[in-house]
Parts: C-alpha cells; sequence; structure tokens
C-alpha cells in the first residue's frame, strides 16, 4: 500500500493540484475543467488568470480526446493518457502525455518548434494565417490548438517524445501560465 | 422565418437568431466536442436569411469563452455575415478580458464588416 503515500508525496512535491489518468472523452474534459476551475474559484485566483489557464486546459484535453484515441498501442486502455495541472508560487503548469504513431512525431516536432522560434506578433500573424486557410480536419480540429495555448502562455511550449515500443511515443507537453499579471 | 433559439450548456453556446424582432446573439460558453456539427443549422439559418435580410442587422457576440474549432466557425460565421448589407456586428468582452477583447480585434481585420466593440 506504500504506493498511495508515495503518490500523495510525489503530488505534494509537484505541487500538482489535479491528476487525472485513463480515457478522455467530451464529457470527462467537462468534469475536469469543472474542477479545475472550482479549485482556482476557491483559492480566489485571478479572473485573468483563471481564464488563461481554463483556455489552455480545453485545448489541451480536447487535443488528447481528437487525437489521442486511435494511437494507444494497449488496446485494452484505449484513449489512456494523462493530465496534470500543477500550481507554484508564480505560475500554473499544465501538463499532459498522450501515445502518438510513430509517424506523427517529426510532424509534431516540427509544428512546435515552429511555434516556439516566433514571438508574440509572429503568432499572431501564424493563427490569422492558419484561421483563414483552414479547413477543419476529420477530427474538427482546426490546427490551431498549439498556436493559441502558446499565445495565451507567453512561453515556449515545453515537449518531449519518450519511446514506447517500436510504433509509438509517447508525447509529453508541458505549458505554463504565470501567475503574475503582466 | 424560423427562429432559432438554444440554450446555453456548459460547452455550447446560447443562440438566438429571430429576424422578426431582430435579435441575433450568440453568447456564453464555445468548446463543443464537434463545433462543425454544432455550428451547421447556424449557417444554414444565415444563408437563407441573407436571401431577405432586415434592413439593418445587428449581430451581437457576447462570448465568454470559445476553444479554437469554434474560432473557425466564428470566422465562417461573420464570413456569411460579410454578404448582408446594413451589418454591424457587436463585439461583446468582460472588462478585464483582453484577450477576448483581442480576439474581436482579430476578427474584424480578416471580415470586411463593421465592428462596434462594448464590455459588459
Amino acid at each position: 500500500m506504500k504506493y498511495i503515500y508515495d503518490l500523495h508525496k510525489t503530488m505534494l512535491a509537484r505541487n500538482l493540484i489535479l491528476v487525472y489518468e485513463g480515457e478522455f472523452t467530451q464529457e470527462i474534459t467537462k468534469s475536469v475543467l469543472a474542477m479545475a476551475e472550482r479549485n482556482m474559484d476557491s483559492m480566489g485566483e485571478e479572473s485573468s488568470i483563471k481564464r488563461k489557464v481554463f483556455n489552455v486546459m480545453v485545448e489541451c484535453l480536447q487535443n488528447i480526446v481528437k487525437h489521442g484515441e486511435d494511437f494507444n498501442p494497449f488496446n485494452e486502455k484505449k484513449n489512456s493518457a494523462v493530465f496534470m495541472i500543477g500550481k507554484q508560487e508564480t505560475e500554473y503548469i499544465i501538463t499532459s502525455g498522450n501515445p502518438v504513431n510513430e509517424e506523427t512525431v517529426p510532424k509534431l516536432r516540427e509544428k512546435l518548434e515552429r511555434i516556439n522560434s516566433l514571438d508574440k506578433d509572429g503568432l499572431k500573424k501564424l493563427y490569422k494565417e492558419i484561421i483563414k486557410n483552414a479547413d477543419l480536419s476529420e477530427k474538427g480540429g482546426a490546427g490551431l490548438g498549439f498556436v493559441d495555448m502558446a499565445r495565451k502562455s507567453g512561453q515556449p511550449l515545453q515537449f518531449d517524445f519518450e519511446k514506447m515500443d517500436d510504433n509509438h511515443y509517447f508525447f509529453s507537453l508541458k505549458t505554463t501560465i504565470s501567475r503574475e499579471q503582466a | 422565418m424560423e427562429i432559432i433559439n438554444l440554450e446555453g450548456t456548459e460547452d455550447t453556446p446560447k443562440i438566438i437568431l429571430d429576424k422578426g424582432n431582430g435579435i441575433f446573439e450568440i453568447s456564453g460558453r464555445s468548446l463543443p466536442e464537434d463545433s462543425a456539427e454544432f455550428y451547421a443549422p447556424i449557417l444554414d439559418w444565415l444563408d437563407a436569411y441573407s436571401k431577405a435580410p432586415n434592413p439593418e442587422t445587428e449581430f451581437v457576440f457576447k462570448l465568454e469563452y470559445f476553444n479554437t474549432a469554434s474560432s473557425k466557425l466564428i470566422l465562417d460565421i461573420l464570413s456569411k455575415l460579410e454578404d448582408i448589407s446594413g451589418i454591424t456586428v457587436q463585439w461583446y468582452f468582460h472588462e478585464d478580458d483582453e484577450d477576448m477583447e483581442e480576439a474581436g480585434e482579430e476578427f474584424s481585420e480578416l471580415v470586411d464588416i463593421p465592428f462596434e466593440f462594448k464590455t459588459y
């Protein structure tokens, strides 16, 4: 039973206010959002910060719902991914991790690196370019999620790909929202 | 013309499209699972309305939050409004919500429609 205490200690050490592991659906997304909102409300968080965190959470969670499902190699745990929110003294940290197919890794990496190379105006330009030209994908994404997350964060998106097996990588993504008013 | 009157939910906006009373309003939160499907009837309604619009149309957006998939559909709605003469868009944002204000400004730069910005 020690793992319970260990998990508890890890969560405290990392200031995690919410961890969800499992299947991701729109219903789960709504529940997670409601919990996080209630949590921020009860801590009296500034509404502009709350909105930015909410915004990043939505894009992050809906990304997993849209793209997570076909990729998981463990069929009995289809759509399994992890989502966490940490609250530090000066920032919120929104992290997610989900399996992706090996072929999508270079595309994802390229997209995120391009976003991270842009400043505020560059991101604004890219956003407008995509929204003008993009049609919704068959999964219903506009291809704007990461750009929007980077704009709300104002900081680079941190990401990593961990090899799971021959065909799959675990895609981790970390977005920070400063708690200090700009 | 039929009236569209959708109650808002935690992930879909409240929408009223009422030609007779001159009320055209989208408000609340928009993060539906499938935004294209959700907004399809709205776009169809606007197609029909644009064939015989009122002399003046004030279209109100009073959104608290929308996700990126919805932003694409909002642009689709605005593109349809572009074809309607006598159209103005009233873009409401909460007074301390700079992101929503900026989002409105960006939309106004993408379409050829007069925008009025208002706080609530």
